[in-house]
């Protein structure tokens, strides 16, 4: 029995090696975007002016599109993870392209939702069939099927083949939905940051807004790394579980 | 491959024309989706123009989604999917020849949905144009169907899962066919005439067509 134990031991260390420099490594990350999140939420409600015409609610702003901006992030990191399994068949790519999948779900939920209050606010209504909107409740339809077809398949190769098949289908898709979308309707604020003309945005705002883009962004990269390392362990488990079978065997 | 394909298309067609399972309750089930559009809107001649290009497009997806989803159960049901896979044939080929025999089966369904519509209501003036639009439309769903079907054929939920996967992934061709349809019913116009729809819907064609062709092989390899 106790050599079972330290069989099991010696297995777990050969299963991830080098798990405990990249928790600590982690561990920093998550506390940079607590402090990170502090600095924004002053550059939000204390350093960066109160619109004149919108009042308070502009603030949504400068967490909406960052969080539209982790969203995306996280299915460039799905479509690269996808093409990283299809060519190597390495679990880390599927890993990847999973947590990623995931963490962008969640993001463009918060998207819409943030979105949906300034909208009830400013438009007088929760939704509206504008083009950002639609290809934004689009591509959240895209990523869910993603998830549910992982979930209709379980934890097995195949489930990782297909998930990336769609997982590179769906983000060649999102342009060109975008595009249909944005011929048939459009009503969404026109961009204020990333104008041809220049940013529209005075500077202050600017500024708070950089701040807040960037926390997301590390805030993005420590969720990614959790529940990657969430995925590593799930491995361990599944891989433990099947070795102490066999010895049982 | 050309001789793999025709050789696959054409034993779909000799397992359709025997049996007459496919077409013949897919046509049975359009017609009554028109039936309850009829009642659902309670259509006349006059309001046909707007609500014509929509109720044409529904029809066809939720018969493209069922016809497609038969295309690959039906052949793990029978137990002869891993028959054909264990076959020396190209992974590309057999991805064509389901895709041509969908398209096959869809279009039937399609003409006869037509004509009954014809007869219900009336037929649009641009009949060049409603065949175009048709046929690049139908041409889109089918190619990712093709592949999602493949994919969803391997679970259980299938059933459900296909639509779910198909319906966001193909939102750019309901828009343009719808499009491009209408502009059939009532002429070029402001609202619909502005935009190539039916180049829109032919890009989305090609480029899936390319990736579904190139990704194919993932989804059967087993």
């Amino acid at each position: 029995m106790l050599a079972a134990s330290a069989q099991l031991d010696s297995d777990r260390r050969a299963v991830s090696p080098g798990s405990a420099v990249e928790s600590r490594s982690n561990a920093i990350l998550g506390w940079a975007t607590a402090v990170l999140m502090a600095a924004s939420l002053y550059a939000v409600f204390v350093y960066a002016p109160i619109e004149r015409t919108q009042g308070l609610p502009q603030k949504i702003f400068y967490f909406h599109v960052p969080l539209a901006w982790d969203a995306y992030l996280a299915f460039l990191c799905t479509l690269i993870g996808s093409i990283g399994y299809l060519r190597t068949s390495q679990r880390r790519w599927d890993a990847l392209a999973q947590s990623a999948a995931e963490i962008g779900v969640v993001f463009t939920s918060l998207v819409l939702i943030s979105g949906s209050i300034w909208g009830k606010t400013i438009w007088g209504a929760w939704w509206a069939w504008d083009a950002r909107l639609t290809s934004t409740l689009v591509m959240w339809f895209i990523y869910v099927a993603y998830l549910m077809l992982r979930s209709a398949l379980g934890r097995t190769v195949r489930a990782a083949r297909h998930a990336a098949v769609l997982g590179i289908v769906g983000f060649i898709d999102v342009p060109i939905v975008h595009m249909s979308v944005t011929w048939w309707r459009t009503l969404h604020p026109q961009p204020t940051v990333a104008n041809p003309a220049g940013p529209t945005l005075p500077g202050s705002m600017l500024l708070a807004f950089f701040v807040c883009l960037v926390t997301f962004t590390v805030l993005f990269v420590f969720l990614l790394r959790e529940r990657m390392a969430v995925e590593r362990l799930r491995d361990d488990v599944d891989e433990l579980g099947s070795m102490l079978l066999a010895g049982a065997a | 491959m050309g001789r793999q394909i025709g050789a696959l298309l054409w034993k779909d067609l000799i397992v359709e024309l025997r049996r007459r399972e496919q077409v013949l309750s897919l046509a049975v089930f359009s017609l009554l989706v028109l039936l309850i559009f009829n009642f659902a809107f309670d259509l006349r001649r006059t309001d046909l123009a707007a609500a014509g290009p929509g109720i044409l497009w529904v029809t066809f997806v939720f018969t493209a989604v069922l016809s497609l989803n038969r295309a690959f159960s039906v052949e793990q049901d029978r137990g002869t999917w891993e028959g054909l896979l264990l076959a020396p044939i190209d992974r590309g080929a057999i991805y064509l020849a389901k895709l041509a025999a969908n398209l096959a089966f869809t279009l039937v369904v399609e003409v006869i949905a037509i004509a009954a519509f014809t007869t219900f209501f009336d037929l649009p003036s641009n009949v060049l144009q409603l065949i175009a639009a048709v046929l690049a439309g139908t041409l889109g769903f089918a190619t990712v169907g093709t592949l999602f079907a493949a994919m969803a054929a391997n679970t259980r939920a299938r059933e459900v899962l296909l639509p779910i996967l198909l319906l966001p992934v193909s939102v750019p061709v309901i828009i343009g066919s719808v499009k491009a349809t209408a502009v059939a019913f009532e002429g070029v116009d402001a609202s619909t005439g502005q935009y190539p729809w039916l180049g829109l819907v032919l890009a989305f064609d090609a480029i899936f067509l390319a990736v579904s062709f190139a990704v194919f092989e993932y989804v059967v390899e087993d």
